[in-house]
């Protein structure tokens, strides 16, 4: 009798637990692909990489193009423009790093490692989305001559680092490098 | 107050055939018109009523807009143009629902404000009151998904900045961001989601609706007094009394609503909406829909960083810190009594609250320059502290003032009568506000 109980129980038991098992294991798959298919696709996905011509861009000048359907702005500084930002301590900037994705990730905001770098120092290339909440700044203007963000009130100065608001980094720099003297590869 | 016995009495034949088998009738008439309601009940209890009807007239001119709009970003600011100019009415409707928008979320204030001022969240009522709060969230989500969809310059730089709070968490934020979007930006991928998820939310809102009015049958509604119906001369059935109160309170809704829709469609809209989004042009003053303004100035507020927060992520912890402190309010106010009738301090600390909430919606319309920022500051300061601080506080120390007896009691009082009242009571002075 008790042997017979048993063995009914454990019966039962293992169905219970197969099929609770089953049931978890088999809503977990179901759900994910309702997430999943919620991603950025394939064609999103396929990093266009754009070529800009700046032969044209003469200093005191800037293009914006569009790269992962965001704004990247390219300047040609000014002399004035590079030697303010060159004045600034690096203690007196709220986000010290470079935010650079063509150096290492931990480079100092100096003015060389935000700019294309040794005697490309006049060209500047940064996304051109906010870092607070990713609106499109407004060029030389804000307190800093550099970059405004109308949003929010963010202020960036003529290296586009952060200097003044909510926006907690610098404006990114995408990976980009000059083909040649005249084109960029951004991407 | 529900439950229990049940007043309904099918008389035809086809009535008692159905009581039978589906008795839908009899929750219907449990519900609407037998159902007791406080005598006392003012207008400001009319809202729930208004907001029922502002949800069916949603759904309905939305489904209809849905048969002409085009969700991709190649033809969505053209269709709205095409629904505006080519459908026939379509000006009529799509004005209907836009300003519907803004008038459901007018009563959906004035009914919020009216249950933190009688206290309608205190115990039995605090599920009543959650349930409300997730409607509200819902309705939140639904309308700035809406606004997506036209695919002006606001639609567009609203998305971006609105999903942009996701990216103030750390590691885990951009990712969101990416799921939630569909991309690196908003883009075409964004725009379907939104009109899919715009087009289920309502239908969501009406369950929580079905949720929030049983749980308010469970319990029977507050009333002026927050004194709990004690007998059956306290209350009148539903139908005639409240249902015309209600239809009355609706027809000067609608007929103010009717105002805007005619004579100043664009009124609460942005004339930046009017032009196409462009992802490369971020318009100079942006702002979202009026009734989200107060949590965009408490966004804005925090501009300095706390500890390891960063002032992005403390003014995103802020702002939804502003309305997930809602929840819990049932546990932060402290007092016994549930009107603020009966609270002189508290109803004190109320009114400044309302005007708080109207600066700060003012504030949330203007650059964050200047003295706005420290005013937002200030506002936002009150904001938290009459839930964290007032409310729990105040319940301790204030002394409310001494209450009727009952609802009869207090009705009895106001028409001038002054019998009836209980030794207990005899030096009440008797609570005249209407």
């Amino acid at each position: 009798m008790s042997v017979q109980d048993t063995g009914d129980q454990s019966r039962r038991d293992f169905l219970y637990v197969a099929t609770g098992m089953a049931g978890a294991v088999g809503a977990a798959a179901a759900v994910w692909p309702f997430i999943d298919q919620m991603r950025p696709d394939a064609s999103t996905l396929a990093l266009a990489s754009i070529e800009v011509d700046v032969s044209s861009i003469e200093p005191g000048m800037s293009v914006t193009v569009k790269w992962r359907g965001k704004p990247v702005f390219i300047r040609n500084r000014t002399d004035k423009e590079i030697e303010e930002a060159k004045a600034v301590a690096l203690a007196e900037l709220k986000d010290p790093v470079a935010r650079n994705a063509n150096i290492s990730s931990d480079a100092a905001a100096t003015d060389l490692d935000r700019s294309a770098g040794e005697g490309k120092e006049n060209w500047i290339i940064m996304v051109g989305s906010c870092t607070h909440l990713g609106c499109v700044p407004l060029g030389q203007a804000g307190d800093f001559g550099g970059w405004f963000c109308p949003c929010h009130g963010s202020h960036y100065d003529t290296a586009g680092r952060i200097r003044k608001g909510p926006a907690p980094q610098n404006l990114a720099i995408p990976q980009f490098e000059f083909t040649s003297d005249t084109v960029i590869r951004i991407g | 107050m529900s439950g229990g016995h049940s007043s309904y009495t099918p008389t035809t034949g086809i009535e008692k055939w159905l009581d039978a088998r589906l008795p839908l009738p009899r929750l219907m008439y449990d519900s609407f018109v037998a159902y007791p309601v406080p005598r006392n009940l003012n207008y400001a209890y009319t809202f729930g009523g208004i907001l029922a009807i502002m949800l069916v007239a949603q759904i309905m001119t939305g489904i209809v807009l849905a048969m002409h709009y085009a969700a991709t970003t190649q033809l969505a600011f053209d269709s709205v143009e095409h629904i505006m100019r080519d459908v026939n009415s379509g000006w009529l409707l799509r004005y209907l629902h836009s300003n519907g928008a803004s008038f459901f979320f007018i009563a959906v204030y004035v009914h919020i404000f009216r249950g933190l001022y009688y206290g309608s969240y205190k115990a039995p009522r605090e599920m009543l009151w959650i349930l409300g709060v997730i409607i509200y969230l819902l309705m939140m989500a639904t309308g700035f998904m809406g606004y997506v969809l036209p695919w002006g310059q606001m639609s567009f730089w609203g998305a971006t900045v609105i999903t942009g709070f996701f990216t103030a968490f750390p590691i885990i934020g951009e990712p969101i961001q990416q799921l939630l979007l569909g991309g690196f930006a908003v883009d075409n991928p964004t725009l379907n989601r939104f009109y899919s998820l715009h087009y289920l939310l309502p239908f969501m809102i009406a369950g929580v609706v079905i949720l929030h009015v049983w749980a308010l049958h469970v319990t029977g509604q507050t009333n002026p007094t927050g004194i709990e119906v004690k007998s059956k001369t306290d209350t009148l059935a539903f139908t005639p009394y409240a249902t015309v109160k209600d239809s009355f309170a609706m027809m000067l809704f609608l007929l103010v609503f009717a105002y805007f829709v005619f004579y100043i469609p664009n009124y609460l809209g942005h004339p930046d909406n009017y032009t196409q989004a462009n992802p490369l042009v971020t318009p100079a003053h942006i702002v979202p829909e009026w009734y989200y303004l107060p949590f965009y100035a408490i966004l804005r507020a925090i501009t300095f960083n706390i500890g390891p927060i960063d002032s992005k992520l403390g003014g995103v912890i802020a702002m939804f810190g502003s309305i997930l402190v809602l929840f819990v309010v049932p546990w932060l106010d402290t007092s016994k009594v549930r009107s603020a009738v009966y609270r002189p301090w508290f109803k004190l600390f109320f009114w400044i609250f309302v005007v708080d909430c109207i600066i700060l919606g003012w504030l949330g319309s203007k650059p964050a320059e200047g003295t706005y920022v420290a005013m937002a500051q200030v506002a936002t300061l009150y904001y938290f502290a009459f839930f964290v601080v007032v409310m729990p506080l105040l319940g301790l120390i204030e002394t409310p003032r001494r209450m009727p007896n009952s609802i009869t009691e207090s009705v009895l009082e106001k028409a001038g009568d002054g019998g009836g009242a209980q030794p207990d009571a005899a030096a009440a002075a008797p609570e005249t506000r209407g």
